[in-house]
């Protein structure tokens, strides 16, 4: 077993990254992740790798789109601000179907915002994001250990899929300190014989989202809905708290589900028999361990540092059977356990 | 009978979607019979962007990258620091370079990005249907112009090439024109200057090639020439702007 080691989140992001062969970062400043930009401008050098600061997201994105369609492991980190400055750039490499991760570490919105942790963007993330019919696929670490296992693994499924992979964090998460265990680094990457590069031996490669013609664009759009269907079947992760005898269910992701834990064991101590039900993917959506309770289950509670967006997907994995409530804190503010015990106390008076 | 010209390999035996008149299909080849004459067909990455250029894809026999509106040197960028042993160019409009790319083009030359930029300058919008762009002379008329540009609304035309010479990581630019046997042929020695320079990892490097749009500028072709030669010249005046020691 290897060491544990105490890394920052943000920190711990960018080693799995370059743990799993991404040896190209391409970024712009803004907080609260601008660690991890630090980290890789002094590590990626160590591995004869490239960190470049480009003049703005939007050119650091189309960097990652060249280095991607050149068949490196490449990375990008931003926060909402620059994610949504991303989002054409992010549609192109859909389109393209050039594998990439990129890292949003939520902050409180919109426009400016705020720079404390904040979950205002899961509908951008879990939707695509730019224009056009796709989606990404977008993992949500609760801890730095995850953080670093999801990051680690987004790379492999980037290039299984040809697809961006987004890890969808906040600031708490990038902030926090936590003891990791660091993966190996990985050996041999997979080969790549779609991208552009020296081609003595091979036909001309042409990595492009443009298809005049519409016959073959709906052609490329079908195909591509196929590919989600195939993450959809593959790829969907999640995990649960405390379900089995469960009457009540918090429905929470990313550092929110840490408070609703704690929320949970206060309730338990209450006798209350609540549990937590924590999507891991946000996209692809879990619904099928929704399905499994909705029985047992009087509300589903999603709880959020948004006014409501991941209940979009709680209502649609259980239709009507249930009532799905909202509670969250905004802008930035962190919920306390307190608050979200004392709301699951208010809605089981109110079903009753 | 001695074959005395064919076409490059480096060309795909495609018609061209380009108008009557246009001089995209000369630009084309010439950038084609550079790569090949250097014999670098099997180690050049094109990055095409958007404006009529954007289906060169379908046109340069080598591997290519689409990309969007402006950011094909960022694009370039990420390409060149996978293969520092390719060649890699841009080829890009005017309203593709000088209005929605300026940042990235700007900085791709600040850092001294070892790419090559082909610049086609023809002072409109041609694909969405001329357009002003922010080359378009003052007084010219365009879709979005229709009483002829206003300097008084709009500002004046944009020395994009002037504006890169200057950045410290730029080591070569020219422009040049094409509307005549010397100065296509000019061109084209522009062309392989930029691409040994890069190869021999000086730096950025952009070539601006005056050209004609008789669409959009509702010129014939011939007169769409002189047109050029009368105005877009007198605008932008060819010549070398900037060029390290041996090339002057």
């Amino acid at each position: 077993m290897a060491k544990k080691i105490l890394m920052k989140g943000s920190e711990a992001i960018a080693e799995a990254a370059v743990l799993n062969g991404c040896r190209y970062f391409f970024g712009y400043p803004i907080t609260p992740q601008n660690e991890i930009p630090e980290y890789l401008s002094k590590r990626l050098p160590e591995v004869q790798g490239t960190f470049l600061q480009a003049e703005s997201e939007v050119s650091a994105i189309y960097m990652v789109l060249g280095a991607g369609a050149a068949g490196a492991r490449v990375m990008t980190s931003s926060s909402s601000p620059g994610i949504s400055l991303k989002q054409e750039g992010i549609s192109y490499m859909a389109g393209a179907e050039v594998p990439c991760v990129i890292v949003n570490i939520m902050r409180g919105g919109p426009g400016l915002g705020a720079i404390q942790g904040a979950q205002p963007d899961y509908w951008q993330a879990t939707r695509g994001g730019g224009h056009g019919d796709y989606r990404l696929l977008v993992l949500a670490p609760a801890t730095v250990q995850e953080a670093v296992d999801l990051t680690y693994q987004a790379f492999d499924l980037a290039d299984k899929y040809r697809n961006p992979v987004m890890i969808l964090g906040d600031g708490i998460l990038a902030q926090i300190m936590e003891p990791v265990e660091l993966p190996e680094a990985s050996k041999q990457l997979p080969e790549k014989a779609w991208t552009v590069g020296k081609n003595e031996n091979r036909q001309r490669n042409v990595v492009s989202s443009s298809y005049p013609k519409v016959d073959e664009l709906e052609k490329v759009n079908i195909r591509l809905h196929e590919r989600y269907d195939q993450i959809k079947k593959n790829e969907v992760r999640w995990d649960s708290y405390l379900t089995d005898d469960a009457e009540y269910v918090v429905v929470a992701y990313g550092s929110a589900a840490r408070i609703a834990k704690a929320a949970i064991k206060m309730a338990r101590a209450e006798g209350i028999k609540v549990g937590l039900l924590r999507p891991i993917s946000v996209w692809p959506f879990p619904i099928e361990p929704f399905q499994k309770i909705i029985t047992q289950t009087k509300f589903f509670l999603s709880f959020e540092m948004s006014t409501g967006q991941m209940i979009d997907d709680v209502r649609l994995a259980i239709g009507n059977e249930r009532p799905v409530y909202h509670y969250g804190r905004l802008g930035g503010v962190i919920p306390l356990p307190e608050e979200l015990l004392a709301k699951i106390k208010e809605l089981i008076k109110e079903v009753q | 009978m001695n074959k005395v010209y064919s076409s490059p390999k480096t060309l795909v035996d495609v018609p061209m979607h380009y108008c009557p008149g246009c001089t995209h299909g000369i630009i084309h080849r010439l950038v084609a019979e550079v790569v090949e004459e250097m014999g670098f067909m099997s180690k050049t990455i094109g990055i095409a962007s958007v404006g009529c250029s954007c289906f060169c894809y379908d046109y340069f026999n080598f591997d290519m990258v689409a990309t969007a509106h402006g950011r094909a040197p960022a694009t370039a960028t990420g390409v060149k620091r996978v293969h520092p042993d390719c060649l890699v160019f841009t080829y890009q409009g005017d309203g593709d370079l000088a209005a929605i790319g300026t940042a990235e083009i700007i900085h791709s030359a600040v850092r001294g990005e070892k790419i090559s930029v082909i610049f086609v300058n023809n002072g409109i919008y041609g694909m969405t249907g001329g357009q002003m762009a922010p080359t378009t002379l003052p007084e010219m008329k365009a879709t979005t112009s229709p009483y002829g540009r206003n300097t008084a609304l709009t500002g004046y035309p944009i020395k994009m090439t002037e504006m890169l010479a200057l950045q410290d990581g730029c080591v070569y630019a020219e422009r040049t024109k094409i509307s005549s046997i010397a100065t296509i042929n000019r061109t084209k020695k522009a062309i392989r200057k930029s691409f040994e320079l890069q190869m021999a990892g000086k730096g950025f490097s952009v070539v601006e090639i005056l050209s004609t749009c008789p669409t959009n500028w509702g010129i014939e072709p011939l007169k769409a020439i002189k047109w050029m030669e009368d105005n877009l010249e007198a605008y932008y005046p060819v010549g070398v702007i900037k060029a390290p020691k041996e090339v002057e």
